[in-house]
């Protein structure tokens, strides 16, 4: 179940992915029929089942199904992300997807620990600058993000990242 | 200068302080559960790791417990393979195991304190975020994962950061018909659902004094939903009352001594907090959520956003939220329909919540409305069988209710209780989140059991203090 601990992680690159709203909690993250199992292994299958399932319903595209994020491992979302309960199998099935990094506005505590105990941080930034990266990665989905984690004392807790735009692909 | 309970608790378990601000923590106790738990014993395993303390740590299987009558009749094989690991690893480690075989289950939070695990000063940790409620009785607890679990039972120590202590008192009285289930609701929506983070919360005031410990647990229960890691209330004689004579509290000179250091980590006096809030107790009404969130919430008898007097910003979330929940823009909760009914969970499941159910229904000849499902699902099998020897069983079951064995049933969907479809429930648990309740479009409306009661009966949200006067003039169903 455990991810290379003993390797510092300080810096993470790859494509976005948006996911727009506040307070998205862990049962929408991961549903908890997905809970009974003894082992994270196949959980990234199941990786905002139920959101996505009500997405297709009503014609619309969640970030995780949208094909312009395909391949993106830096998420970038907004307040409280992550709140409620405690289950690991959250963060266990976003890194399993290939999520390497998230970016928001503010986490459920619980969650950022389980994140920083799957190798993935989390990183806090303004709302402004939160809506600048989700509008760059929504318009220019192609662009790629570097995290540098070695801001601050080597905490990936509150470590301030700074999330950049590299280079903007030739489509555009 | 004065600190504290949360510090000087924290205090005293530091072990190490191992990089800027981050500590590693002891833990006096762990509480296990089948769900966060396996995970963690498998890489124990891998790594040939041993329990570090097997006398510091106790489980039981309570989410995925069936609560038909047969703990042992699953009716998902996934679920029967959970406890079944359960009980193997908890016997493989030589661990306490409350096993439902034997009939000592319950949801861990229930069954902990009736026991007299919890207790003050301690830190206490679960792979379950309602853990906060242990804070009633004085102790540091709080919700962790599943590598988090692998590290405590290697190490019984963590790594942690200090919190901030919010200091939130509540002065005056509640007034009748409000309960501790209406004030932690009260202090979410006005605290917000994300206004705890990076805070342990301390409670406290004359109300807070007032609360027995059933009710400072349904209190602290709920810390985790206004974003607080943790909750906790002072230790009193409150506190010492119910704790004494519980099988694991400490007896005779033990006792004593633990009672004089009980009473030194109460906060002083001038303890200095990062925040203090006060809330009056007569401001508080019974209240009901109308969201997705346990901050979208309001008193019984007022309406849901308009939507008109919203910024664009929040219109659209707020659009999208009432749309969920099938709530018009402006519109009174009081009314609202519902499929099911569910007393219970770690939030609501202990014997005074349901004796205070008992007491609005006994020989009065109320009974569920015919388009209800209520049920009524006891914390543990020691309230179960409580509850039975004082015949609240019969009131609740001649009332229409079906009177369940004990797990967390309907609060989590994790067992064969859950919703269906667009089902509207009337829920004395904690989380209204979007398929919490087992069916992605299922809709939960929290509020105290009373509450619940009152709207199993009337077949819609109603006001249980004016319902349970004239039940028959209330209500649109009967």
């Amino acid at each position: 179940m455990s991810f290379a601990t003993d390797n510092r992680i300080e810096s993470i690159s790859g494509r976005g992915i948006t996911v727009r709203g506040d307070d998205i909690d862990t049962d929408q993250i991961l549903p908890a029929r997905y809970l009974k199992t003894i082992t994270f292994q196949g959980m990234e299958a199941h990786v905002f089942a139920d959101s996505r399932a009500a997405a297709r319903l009503s014609q619309r595209l969640h970030p995780f199904d949208d094909r312009r994020f395909e391949g993106g491992s830096i998420l970038l979302v907004n307040r409280n992300f992550g709140c409620g309960s405690s289950r690991e199998h959250a963060p266990q099935s976003l890194r399993r997807i290939g999520v390497r990094a998230i970016i928001g506005e503010s986490f459920g505590e619980i969650f950022a620990g389980n994140c920083v105990s799957v190798g993935m941080p989390c990183v806090q930034a303004n709302a402004d600058a939160i809506a600048t990266l989700q509008r760059l990665n929504e318009t220019r989905p192609q662009t790629s993000f570097t995290l540098d984690l070695n801001d601050d004392h080597g905490s990936q807790r509150h470590v301030s990242g700074r999330a950049r735009r590299r280079a903007a692909p030739a489509a555009y | 200068m004065g600190q504290s309970l949360y510090e000087k608790v924290f205090n005293r378990h530091i072990v190490r302080e191992v990089t800027p601000g981050q500590y590693q923590l002891a833990a006096d106790i762990h509480l296990l559960n089948e769900v966060s738990s396996p995970q963690a014993f498998e890489a124990l395993r891998e790594q040939g790791f041993r329990v570090r303390h097997p006398n510091r740590t106790f489980g039981t299987s309570d989410h995925s417990i069936p609560t038909g009558g047969d703990p042992s009749d699953f009716v998902d094989p996934m679920a029967a393979t959970q406890v079944e690991a359960m009980g193997r690893n908890m016997s493989a480690f030589d661990l306490t195991y409350f096993d439902p075989a034997q009939g000592e289950h319950g949801i861990i939070h229930v069954v902990a304190p009736e026991r007299g695990l919890t207790q003050p000063g301690m830190v206490i940790v679960c792979g379950d975020s309602h853990t906060s409620t242990h804070g009633a009785f004085g102790a540091i607890a709080f919700g962790i994962g599943t590598s988090q679990v692998r590290d405590v039972l290697a190490t019984q120590t963590l790594l942690m950061e200090k919190l901030k202590v919010r200091r939130i008192e509540i002065t005056g009285r509640l007034s009748p018909g409000v309960y501790a289930k209406d004030l932690a609701l009260h202090v979410i929506h006005v605290l917000g659902a994300k206004g705890g983070d990076g805070f342990a919360y301390e409670f406290a005031g004359e109300v807070v004094d007032r609360l027995s410990m059933e009710e400072r647990m349904t209190l602290c229960n709920l810390a985790i939903e206004a974003g607080a890691r943790c909750g906790y209330v002072n230790p009193d004689q409150t506190t010492y009352d119910y704790l004494r004579d519980r099988e694991h509290a400490p007896r005779g000179a033990a006792w004593d001594q633990a009672v004089v250091d009980w009473d030194r980590i109460r906060s002083d006096q001038d303890a200095t907090y990062d925040d203090v809030v006060v809330l009056r107790g007569e401001d508080i009404q019974p209240m009901v959520t109308w969201g997705v969130s346990p901050d979208q919430s309001t008193p019984v008898g007022s309406c849901v956003p308009d939507l008109a007097s919203l910024t664009d910003q929040e219109r659209e979330a707020t659009r999208d939220v009432l749309d969920f929940m099938g709530f018009g823009s402006g519109a009174p909760v009081q009314g609202t329909r519902i499929d099911v009914a569910f007393l219970g969970s770690c939030t609501n499941g202990r014997l005074s919540d349901f004796e205070a159910v008992a007491a609005h229904l006994r020989g009065r000849g109320l009974r569920v409305a015919p388009h209800v499902r209520a049920l009524a699902v006891p914390g543990s099998r020691r309230v179960r069988n409580a509850l039975i020897a004082k015949g609240i069983d019969q009131v609740l079951i001649e009332a229409g209710f079906e009177f369940r064995d004990a797990g967390c049933s309907l609060c989590c969907g994790m067992n064969a209780d859950s919703l269906k479809g667009q089902q509207t429930c009337a829920s004395s648990s904690n989380r209204n989140f979007r398929g919490r309740q087992g069916s992605p479009t299922g809709r939960t409306i929290l509020m105290s059991p009373v509450m619940v009661a009152a709207a199993a009966i009337a077949g819609e949200v109603t006001d249980a203090r004016l319902f349970f006067s004239h039940p028959n003039a209330a209500g649109g169903a009967q």
